[in-house]
């Protein structure tokens, strides 16, 4: 059932697939950037380890700067990098940066224009035991009403490390959302990716909803179309990696094949992927939708896989939610 | 001693008093902005432009040029007169300052007027976007870079921890080729400084923050000259130039009053004011005579 265009990791559906923190990616393309680009620099906030940035630190000290626990500073002194030609990558978690320090990511990088990247790890509730304070859930909103503000959340840590590595050369802002706790690889290092194109996973001809995830949810949406094609119900699973720019193109293409949507997505419903996504329907050919997410509400401390199931995001959930969408059509 | 000739000081008094009453003219014909603080720096600004910085207004984009961020954004009316003298931009221009359309926006932004190094106006952020360029230049130089980075602050805008943790990193990275000016004219929009949040011990302060502290008189060339001259030599630290000014300096009427922080002149106030400018400006040519 699998787009063999795609070239996704034949194990997916085996329960001893291979499982890895989107995070890693991350530090494995900054890696491979301190060889390619002398232009990038990596600023940290007392954080190196935990956000993968030590593999860049270790190996081009030179290039690194620890600027404490001081979110604020992060951005802004990354800005007058950027302003000298410099690539920066700054990396905290996202409810520090970019939770703490919006104001400076939109004065000194958005309105300034300057080419800094902004690494959000630990984002989502899958932060786990840490809790509530810990688990961002409201950082794309955040970024992606920014002018200029690119918005990537790679579905796992391989598309993170080629999200990573073209991030480098855009010359925009951008933000990258990472997770914390091991998560299928879905993609390999052939599957396709491209910055502001979706890839479609599940790929049917005739497609009776439209599902559209980001990050680790791409897994759960793939496992929920398992389940629905044992029931009979087919559905497209597309991988919306690129929030910002949207591609319009795909969705619209998925959406009106199908008819009906479900967006999932680790994140509040509300400004998050799905509000996007249906900011773009709602402006053409509506369809009926379900966006899934947080439904206005803090997390808490627990198990990544518990509390996505608790706060509505298990495979079970995609199904209802597909279910219930398909009622709507017509 | 005296470190300038009796012309250079002449020369630098008038120009200051140009650009005063460009900034006057400007925030009349604009009906809005901010008077005290660009009259205050308008000493400072004229020594930086037309004696201290490497710079060539005719190519803003020459990479060796010395940067100047401006971070209390508020204050640009004393920085596009600064600058429209220099050069940059023709001075009818500023008769545009806030108007729809202009390049001389309310607070500086560089999309509209490329030459501008930040865009500034939210406090507390321009000392962290001056590091990270002092720091960008040790990168690529070591510690012997060749130009410097001038980062231009409010007092009040010290109450933003943005700033002390600028403060630190500047330290940290030992960014002699980093030099700060504090305007500390003592005033903010709710009142003064030592009222709103005491600032003082201020130089002690920046000391114990293992930055070079220099103390001077704002409205002094020779003190403003001789304190770049020290902080350009300084090696393993930052610099911080801390001006006592006299906000609304040059027209008595705005002098002191934290009232004028952030309101422009009426037509009337101004034409009072431009004739206490004029009046000054041939006190200055008739004592170097």
């Amino acid at each position: 059932m699998l787009n063999p265009d795609q070239k996704l990791n034949s194990k997916i559906f085996d329960l001893q697939v291979e499982q890895v923190p989107i995070r890693d990616g991350f530090g494995q393309g900054l890696l491979e950037l301190g060889a390619t680009n002398e232009k990038v620099v990596a600023l940290c906030a007392d954080l190196v380890e935990s956000t993968r940035m030590n593999l860049f630190a270790d190996k081009y000290p030179e290039r690194f700067v620890e600027v404490g626990v001081a979110e604020q500073n992060l951005v802004t002194v990354a800005s007058g990098m950027a302003a000298m030609g410099k690539i920066p990558f700054t990396s905290s978690y996202a409810m520090f940066s970019p939770g703490r320090n919006w104001e400076q990511i939109r004065t000194t990088i958005c309105y300034n224009d300057r080419p800094v990247k902004i690494v959000g790890s630990h984002a989502g509730i899958s932060v786990g035991p840490d809790g509530g304070t810990h688990q961002a859930i409201e950082d794309i909103a955040l970024m992606r009403v920014l002018p200029r503000m690119e918005v990537v959340v790679p579905a796992d840590s391989v598309e993170a490390r080629k999200a990573t590595i073209a991030l480098a050369s855009t010359g925009k802002p951008a933000y990258i959302r990472l997770a914390r706790n091991k998560s299928v690889v879905v993609t390999t290092d052939e599957s396709p990716f491209t910055l502001g194109q979706a890839n479609i996973l599940i790929n049917p001809d005739q497609p009776e909803v439209a599902i559209i995830a980001c990050g680790q949810m791409v897994h759960r949406a793939l496992l929920a179309a398992k389940k629905l094609q044992a029931e009979g119900v087919v559905v497209s699973v597309t991988n919306l990696h690129t929030i910002k720019p949207l591609d319009t193109e795909t969705i619209e293409k998925v959406a009106h094949e199908a008819g009906a949507v479900v967006t999932v997505e680790e994140h509040q419903v509300a400004g998050g992927m799905g509000s996007s996504v249906a900011e773009f329907l709602v402006s053409g050919r509506p369809v009926p939708m379900e966006i899934m997410g947080i439904k206005d509400l803090f997390g808490q401390s627990g198990e990544p896989a518990e509390l996505l199931d608790h706060y509505g995001l298990a495979v079970a959930d995609i199904v209802e939610a597909v279910k219930k969408v398909q009622k709507r059509k017509k | 001693m005296s470190i300038l000739t009796d012309d250079k000081k002449e020369f630098l008094a008038l120009k200051a008093n140009n650009i005063r009453t460009s900034i006057i003219e400007s925030l009349v014909t604009a009906g809005t902005g901010h008077t005290a603080g660009p009259l205050g720096m308008a000493d400072i600004f004229t020594t930086l432009y037309f004696h201290i910085l490497k710079h060539d207004p005719q190519k803003p984009d020459w990479v060796d040029r010395d940067r100047v961020v401006l971070s209390n954004g508020h204050i640009c009316p004393v920085l596009y007169a600064t600058m429209a003298h220099a050069g940059y931009f023709p001075v009818s221009e500023l008769s545009t300052l806030r108007k729809f359309g202009t390049r001389l926006q309310g607070h500086p932004h560089r999309e509209y007027l490329p030459s501008l190094e930040t865009s500034s106006g939210p406090l507390g952020a321009g000392l962290s976007q001056a590091v990270g360029m002092a720091l960008s230049d040790q990168m690529d130089f070591g510690p012997n870079t060749s130009r410097y980075i001038y980062a231009l602050l409010s007092d009040g805008e010290l109450e933003e921890g943005n700033t002390w943790e600028a403060v630190m990193l500047g330290a940290k990275y030992k960014l002699h080729n980093l030099i700060a000016v504090i305007d500390r004219n003592n005033i903010q929009i709710d009142g003064y400084t030592e009222d709103i949040m005491p600032l003082e011990p201020l130089a002690d302060k920046f000391e114990s923050f293992n930055w070079h502290v220099i103390v001077i008189d704002g409205h002094n060339f020779e003190d403003i000259v001789d304190a770049f001259n020290q902080a350009q030599a300084v090696f393993g630290r930052p610099t911080v130039i801390i001006a006592n000014t006299i906000p609304g300096k040059g027209v008595h009427a705005f002098e002191r009053q934290y009232e004028w922080h952030g309101k422009p002149p009426t037509a009337e106030e101004g034409k009072k004011a431009l004739m206490e400018l004029r009046t000054l400006a041939g006190k200055i040519k008739s004592e170097n005579e």
